[in-house]
């Protein structure tokens, strides 16, 4: 074809669930699915989606609308849960009795607060549906790139293909974001996370429940009407005691922090754990390259606001680069990298410090501190307004939100 | 866009000549380059041609080539920062520059490209004078021309009845001289000094009464606005700077 075809390549590194949903963005954008390539050293490594998976995603009103854009939700929606309130609770772990500090609930019309979606098979589904769409999938390693005023040629394995951009997806040790000499920032927290689902005796009726407790947040995430998804944050030596210990021991132990909210724990499965860490690039671009997600940003999943971020990155840079296609124009071009991020770094930004400082604030036992935060939660509680401003930043819906997040279409 | 005329009678298969057109190509296509400030200034006013012809000619603004089957000439063209991008939208385009070296460096960057589009170094009344364009588009150039009238009525010959054309340049007012030239020439130097003459800016009104001069319909006006903040340009009510305008000829 003369005038159109191979100028408009872009490639995707990594082919999580963000790669995936971005490679899909961009055709439901209008772009030719030929035009795009992804890569990753294991594309085929899908979990089966029905093998018990403990990595559960909180997912905000803002990825439910981008996944249906995709065309994933409709998959996913029989196995997505709905956590239609937040119980908050500060107490110190001796206190049998843990009183609400703060319920979330959203407006009337705004839907659940978020939902629960296994990582496992929201990769499946996302992956699928790549492969449907005829995007070219490469197994390789990403190993540089050059690139020019006019393109980058990024060299995977032994071959090198041109593009017009390379996108980052390639999680937190980015090798996209390392060869591009962007350094990230950030720290360990010295905490881990215990991940795990539970079956309980009592229902959950759609209700999430998060402790604040001094070695970390305790939370329990609904799953289905029996069945609860458990972050569990811990001081690392805690942690590594607790993966150690006997399945008995270990039910014992979540028992106490969940301090009778579901009835009786009956069953522990498949138990998993992460360090903690806040880590945020110093740029999300670089000469013909954007960084999404995890390449860009790592942060505390206390509300589950990892993947919603990554997703939300994701719709923007698609909106963006689906305008500039549309207009016959290169994707590439610095104005363009710089748009995106200042539309999206300081969201990360802001997210990642309010929740290292939200997890500072409680992961702490001293007693004046705690009556301080349980005066000031109490104060968010009886404002309204300030209420919905949280919650909306929490569920995606803020002034600059992308169209896919505000369920527009590209 | 139109540089000043710089004619060189050396064969254009000369090795050298070949050489620094290619380095002058790399340089207007560089987005850090000399040409900088335009290709900033372009995911705007593409924007509005785009639309603009979309609703004009009943395409779908949102596909990627929506205008297939339709021709455009390019006046005024320089190394195809505009040409490239519509030729990509599926118009057949011609682009003409009066400047060799300038269509040269044009021609080398869209082989690279592998784009068809048929460059010539000539004034637009050495063309044929016949209705031949759906759409002829006079980006940064009317500025630079000495006689407004007579350029714009020879534009609006070669246009077909039924088409559009569309204008973009510099409202003959005090921001303009303040910011067009004081400040992007002498200050950020964006521009080299002397690239504008603020005698030669023309109002909305004016370009409008051409148009009219010239049996074209004046249609619509938008302006361009620059945001140092955001370091970047969007489309406004304010004409009192950049703007575009557009107009139809009556079938």
């Amino acid at each position: 074809m003369a005038n159109g075809g191979t100028d408009r390549t872009i490639i995707i590194g990594g082919f999580g669930a963000a790669g995936a949903s971005l490679a899909l963005a961009l055709v439901r954008g209008g772009v030719e699915p030929g035009a795009i390539t992804v890569f990753d050293a294991n594309p085929d490594s899908d979990q089966a989606p029905d093998k018990p998976d403990a990595r559960i995603l909180a997912l905000n009103a803002g990825s439910r609308r981008y996944l249906e854009a995709l065309g994933a939700w409709e998959k996913l929606a029989d196995q997505a849960y709905p956590m239609r309130s937040i119980a908050i609770s500060d107490t110190g772990l001796e206190e049998g009795i843990r009183p609400r500090l703060l319920d979330m609930e959203p407006e009337a019309e705004g839907g659940p607060l978020a939902h629960l979606v296994a990582l496992g098979r929201l990769n499946h589904v996302l992956r699928g549906l790549c492969r449907d769409a005829g995007i070219e999938v490469l197994k390789g390693r990403y190993s540089g790139r050059t690139a020019s005023s006019t393109a980058i040629e990024v060299r995977i394995d032994a071959e090198t293909r041109r593009a017009r951009l390379l996108v980052g997806a390639d999680g937190a040790r980015s090798a996209i974001r390392t060869m591009a000499g962007i350094p990230m920032h950030g720290w360990p927290y010295g905490q881990t996370a215990i991940v795990a689902t539970i079956r309980h005796s009592l229902p959950h009726h759609g209700e999430g429940a998060q402790h604040f407790l001094p070695s970390g947040p305790f939370a329990l995430l609904p799953l289905d009407e029996y069945r609860s998804s458990i972050v569990w944050s811990e001081r690392a030596e805690k942690a590594a005691e607790m993966l150690a210990a006997s399945p008995a021991e270990r039910k014992r132990a979540i028992s106490a922090r969940a301090a009778g909210w579901r009835g009786d724990i009956l069953e522990v499965e498949a138990v998993s754990s992460h360090p903690l860490q806040l880590a945020l690039a110093r740029r999300f671009v670089g000469e013909r390259i954007a960084l999404v997600a995890d390449a860009a940003h790592v942060v505390h999943p206390l509300a589950g606001q990892g993947l919603n971020l990554g997703f939300e990155d994701c719709a923007m840079l698609a909106e963006l680069v689906v305008e500039r296609l549309r207009a016959g124009l290169d994707p590439g071009m610095p104005d363009l990298l710089e748009t995106y991020q200042a539309r999206r770094r300081p969201a990360a930004a802001a997210m990642g410090y309010a929740m290292e400082g939200m997890n500072r604030l409680f992961s702490n036992d001293s007693g004046p501190l705690r009556v301080m935060r349980d005066a000031g939660v109490g104060l968010v509680n009886r404002m309204p307004g300030l209420k919905q401003r949280l919650m909306k930043a929490a569920s995606g819906q803020t002034g600059l939100s992308p169209r896919l997040f505000r369920g527009e279409a590209l | 866009m139109q540089a000043k005329s710089d004619h060189h009678d050396a064969p254009l298969a000369d090795k050298d000549e070949i050489a620094r057109f290619n380095a002058l190509a790399a340089s207007w296509w560089d987005p850090n380059g000399p040409m900088k400030p335009l290709h900033r200034l372009n995911p705007v006013r593409i924007g509005f041609l785009k639309d603009a012809f979309a609703a004009h000619f009943d395409r779908d603004g949102k596909a990627m080539q929506p205008f297939g089957g339709l021709n455009l000439l390019d006046i005024g063209c320089g190394a195809g920062l505009v040409a490239e991008p519509i030729a990509r939208l599926g118009f057949s385009v011609s682009a003409i520059d009066l400047a060799e070296e300038n269509i040269a460096a044009a021609k080398s960057h869209a082989t690279l490209e592998g784009l068809t589009i048929d460059y010539r170094a000539t004034p637009i009344e050495k063309l044929p004078e016949a209705p031949t364009y759906d759409a002829i588009t006079l980006l940064e150039v009317v500025e630079h021309v000495p006689d407004v009238s007579a350029f714009v009525a020879e534009a609006a010959k070669r246009l077909k009845p039924g088409g559009m054309l569309i204008a973009s340049t510099l409202n003959r007012t005090m921001k303009a001289y303040a910011l067009a030239i004081f400040g992007a020439e002498y200050v950020l130097r964006w521009l080299p000094v002397g690239t504008h003459d603020w005698n030669k800016f023309v109002t909305p009104d004016e370009l409008d009464h051409t148009f009219a001069d010239a049996g074209l319909l004046p249609k619509e006006r938008a302006g361009m606005v620059f945001n140092p903040l955001a370091n970047s340009w969007r489309l406004s009510g304010d004409c009192d700077v950049n703007y575009l305008a557009s107009a139809t000829k009556p079938d």
